[in-house]
């Protein structure tokens, strides 16, 4: 089938988007955008069509009798398998890549008892790995630098001590080893995968082995694909494929809600204020100038002064019964207020609501520069997710705007992706 | 980036302009007076009948800028106690002064004889002068023109500058140059300056052909350069004007584009757009480049009307010597109110066939930033046309944000791009 894939390639993550010619659908992947973008495109993208493949399946299975209500448990236990599959394709990488990484004067003499203990250390990572896909596991994260990292911290440091080795000889090896394996994207071969994960389940094969080997027999065309965000111009394809993240956001805002006018992204480094027509076309946008206050890295850096992970700082925030006024929005002066707060004796969710409110504060200004807010109002961009935020922003929309219908959707982060891939339609059927 | 590509004609100005340093810088052997003064609304043509060198500090800013030195002045300008908010033209300059004021002919800049301050809307120009006669204790002239702020001039208005001419300037003039006016001396230039506009005009409406023939910002800051600073008023603008008419009407019959920064002939252009505001000058061959790589010309601007609007009808007038200098200075754009730059820039959009509005606005210029965004609402109402808005500086390396400014470019020029395809394609 005919696949149409937007990819939006963002300062801290990269989205992807796969669509059929009908603009449906099929598939999203994210990854962190790291400092690699041709990476960062290559495994979001096949992220997506990992995700494609899973919505092929759950078509595939709803429509055989009989498979229906078991759809989406299969579909679980299909993509957990296949994650743990492609888990332990890396972890192999890793410990090759490891183990060619023992050489050097500081392994002299050393070199065996070294490799051994890699090889241990991996052993045991491959054998806890079953317990980290299995069902009713709540992983950390997806990113296999998290869930490895953790893993290897810890069995390693009891391998070495068992062996009488200093555990940071191997955490060296480690550190080189992990940037080359993460700057690699995982093997292809996804139908393969799904193949195998297929035949580690203990669902009755008879029943789905059939719908879901016909829903891997479709072949997936890359017809066009669409390149959008601050790593565009890295996509291995011309020009005329390339569109302004602007653009991205407006047409995607649109596909998620007809009905939007206006368009408010805050991304990584930008915030964007944007007025779209009837049609998804940009009508007029205005946004940040060079400093890149009030954006999504602002709050990075707060959770980073707090100690804190940044998917906590929203929900901290909303626990505030009183709101500490924080004026900047620089994120370095911001800091300075932070911490003045702190040794007041504020409490940390009230700042944080404080700065959370800067960073809307910031976005309205953009807004009224772009030509105010219009019905229906969409929220797009990472922040998008941020609860907080997004208290905030309804606050003040309603007190500047009145009651505008405000949309904000939980897939809001594949915005430019979305409107990637519908450019990518457009440009062949149109 | 490789050497930047000059047409003819930018190769006869940079003659021209290094014959003007050189005129400066060697005024103790020659016993030339020099003048400092400003573009917009200068008097040139008065200044040739007291045989006095024109320097102007906003042009060595804008060499200073493209030279790449303008970066360090404006930090030693900081240290001695300037605010970064300010006009960085002003600091680019107090810092040349502290580290040795040299010319762009290496020689050092000599200390002017007189301030000549047409004060033509830009209220930052008077505070610079000061700064200058306090360092130069040089007597400071001050024609002051009235602000335009009801959208004309009137006849009391243009009375009130002739009067300062016969009992300030003229008188003030003398007594510097030591040489007395002589009105035919006036008339001769005035005539001069009248042919050359007449082909500069030419040049400029040039813009409205397709392809344009030439960048009426990037290309037009070099056909503006004789015109409005040393050289107005003289036979050298004229043949320089000449020339480049010439070159220009060459590319008209052979339906050239002018020439690229990379030296290729601009000739697919896939967006045709009106700029207001100053271009950026630290970063200017980068800055142009986004604009050719995305097949955007500039068909019209308003920065190169900052010195005189000549394409409004206005010439120099020899048969009314001080009255024409008078109406200059009046209406000369810095000096025109709101509305008077909306209705240009919309007249700019309907008469150039243009597809939008790009405004640059200057982060560390009040003067001429006030009210843009208003401006672009306005002209965009009025037109139909969709603008945008980016932001950079004059001459201040610190302010130019080039992914961010690419950024808004290339959306925009996308933008106008989505807009031609149209509702029924989109949806």
């Amino acid at each position: 089938m005919r696949c149409f894939i937007g990819i939006d390639l963002g300062s801290t993550t990269t989205k992807a988007v796969v669509m059929d010619e009908n603009q449906t659908v099929l598939g999203r992947g994210i990854t962190n955008s790291r400092s690699n973008y041709d990476t960062a495109a290559a495994v979001s993208k096949q992220e997506a069509l990992v995700d494609t493949r899973l919505t092929l399946f759950r078509r595939s299975l709803e429509a055989v009798p009989g498979t229906a209500d078991v759809a989406e448990a299969v579909l679980a236990d299909l993509e957990r398998n296949f994650r743990h599959i492609q888990f332990v394709e890396q972890l192999e990488d890793l410990e090759r890549t490891c183990i060619g990484n023992v050489k050097g004067p500081r392994f002299a003499g050393r070199e065996k008892p070294v490799i051994e203990a890699l090889a241990e250390t991996f052993r045991r990572l491959r054998e806890h790995s079953a317990t980290q896909f299995a069902p009713g596991f709540r992983r950390k994260s997806d990113f296999f630098r998290d869930l490895a990292g953790g893993d290897f911290m810890h069995n390693g440091e009891a391998v070495c001590r068992e062996a009488g080795l200093a555990f940071d000889l191997i955490l060296n090896i480690y550190d080189k080893s992990i940037i080359k394996v993460e700057n690699r994207p995982p093997a292809g071969d996804i139908e393969g995968k799904f193949v195998r994960a297929l035949e580690m389940e203990s669902l009755d094969q008879s029943l789905i082995a059939a719908p879901v080997k016909s829903a891997l027999s479709i072949p997936l065309e890359e017809t066009y694909v669409v390149g959008t965000g601050y790593g565009r111009v890295r996509l291995p394809f011309p020009k005329e494929h390339i569109r302004s993240e602007i653009l991205c956001h407006g047409l995607g805002a649109h596909i998620m809600y007809p009905g939007t006018r206006t368009v408010l992204d805050i991304g990584g480094q930008d915030t964007k204020g944007i007025q779209v027509d009837p049609a998804g076309i940009v009508e007029n946008f205005q946004m940040n100038d060079r400093c890149a206050a009030g954006c999504g890295r602002y709050l990075g850096y707060i959770a980073d002064e707090m100690n804190m992970g940044l998917q906590e700082l929203g929900p901290l925030a909303m626990q505030s019964t009183k709101q500490v006024r924080i004026n900047s929005t620089c994120t370095v002066f911001a800091g300075a207020e932070l911490r003045d707060r702190l040794a007041l004796g504020e409490k940390r969710e009230d700042i944080l609501a404080g700065l959370h409110r800067a960073i809307i504060l910031r976005a309205m200004s953009i807004l009224s520069r772009a030509g105010g807010v219009k019905d229906q109002f969409t929220f797009t961009g990472g922040v998008a997710k941020n609860e907080a935020a997004v208290r905030e922003l309804r606050k003040l929309i309603k007190e500047n705007y009145g009651d505008v219908q405000i949309n904000i959707n939980p897939d809001s982060i594949y915005t430019g992706a979305l409107g990637g891939a519908a450019f990518a339609v457009r440009a062949v059927l149109n | 980036m490789s050497e930047i590509v000059k047409e003819p004609s930018m190769l006869l100005q940079k003659e021209m302009i290094a014959r003007n340093y050189e005129a400066i810088t060697s005024k103790h052997e020659t016993g030339r007076k020099v003048s400092s003064t400003f573009v917009p609304g200068n008097l040139n043509e008065l200044l040739l009948c007291f045989d006095i060198v024109n320097n102007l500090p906003e042009i060595n800013a804008i060499q200073n800028g493209m030279r790449k030195l303008s970066g360090n002045y404006i930090m030693d300008a900081e240290k001695a106690g300037h605010s970064e908010d300010v006009c960085t033209y002003v600091k680019a300059d107090i810092g040349m002064m502290g580290a040795g004021n040299i010319a762009p002919n290496g020689k050092p800049f000599p200390k002017p004889d007189v301030l000549l301050l047409s004060y033509t809307g830009c209220y930052t120009f008077m505070k610079w002068f000061e700064l200058l006669r306090e360092e130069y204790k040089c007597p400071t002239l001050m024609l002051h023109v009235p602000y335009e702020g009801d959208g004309h001039s009137t006849k009391n208005m243009r009375d009130y500058i002739v009067k300062q001419l016969k009992e300030v300037i003229i008188p003030g003039l003398e007594e510097v140059s030591g040489i007395k006016f002589d009105i035919d001396r006036l008339r001769e230039a005035l005539r001069n300056s009248a042919k050359a506009e007449d082909n500069l005009v030419w040049v400029l409406e040039s813009g409205k052909h397709k392809p344009s023939p030439i960048d009426a910002y990037f290309g037009g800051v070099y056909y503006i350069g004789p015109i409005f600073t040393a050289f107005r008023g003289t036979r050298d603008a004229i043949a320089y004007y000449d020339a480049l008419r010439k070159e220009v009407q060459a590319r008209i019959e052979t339906r050239q584009g002018p020439i690229t920064p990379d030296g290729s002939n601009f000739n697919d252009q896939r967006y045709r757009l009106i700029v207001e505001g100053p271009p950026n000058w630290t970063n200017f061959r980068e800055f142009w480049k986004m604009f050719s790589d995305e097949g955007a010309v500039v068909v019209a601007s308003s920065y190169t009307k900052v010195g005189g609007m000549y394409d409004l009808g206005f010439r120099h007038d020899a048969d009314n010597p001080l009255e024409t200098l008078a109406d200059y200075c009046l209406g000369c754009y810095t000096n025109r109110n709101l509305p008077t730059r909306v209705d240009i820039l919309a007249k700019y959009i309907e008469e150039y066939e243009a597809d939008g509005l790009l405004i640059n606005s200057i982060k560390s210029c009040n003067s001429f930033s006030a009210g843009q965004l208003m401006i672009m609402n306005e002209v965009e109402r009025r037109t139909g046309k969709p603008g945008a808005f980016i932001e950079t500086d004059l001459v201040d390396p610190r302010y130019f944000s080039a992914a961010n400014v690419k950024n808004r470019l290339e959306s925009y020029f996308q933008m106008i791009e989505q807009k031609r395809l149209g509702t029924a394609k989109a949806a």
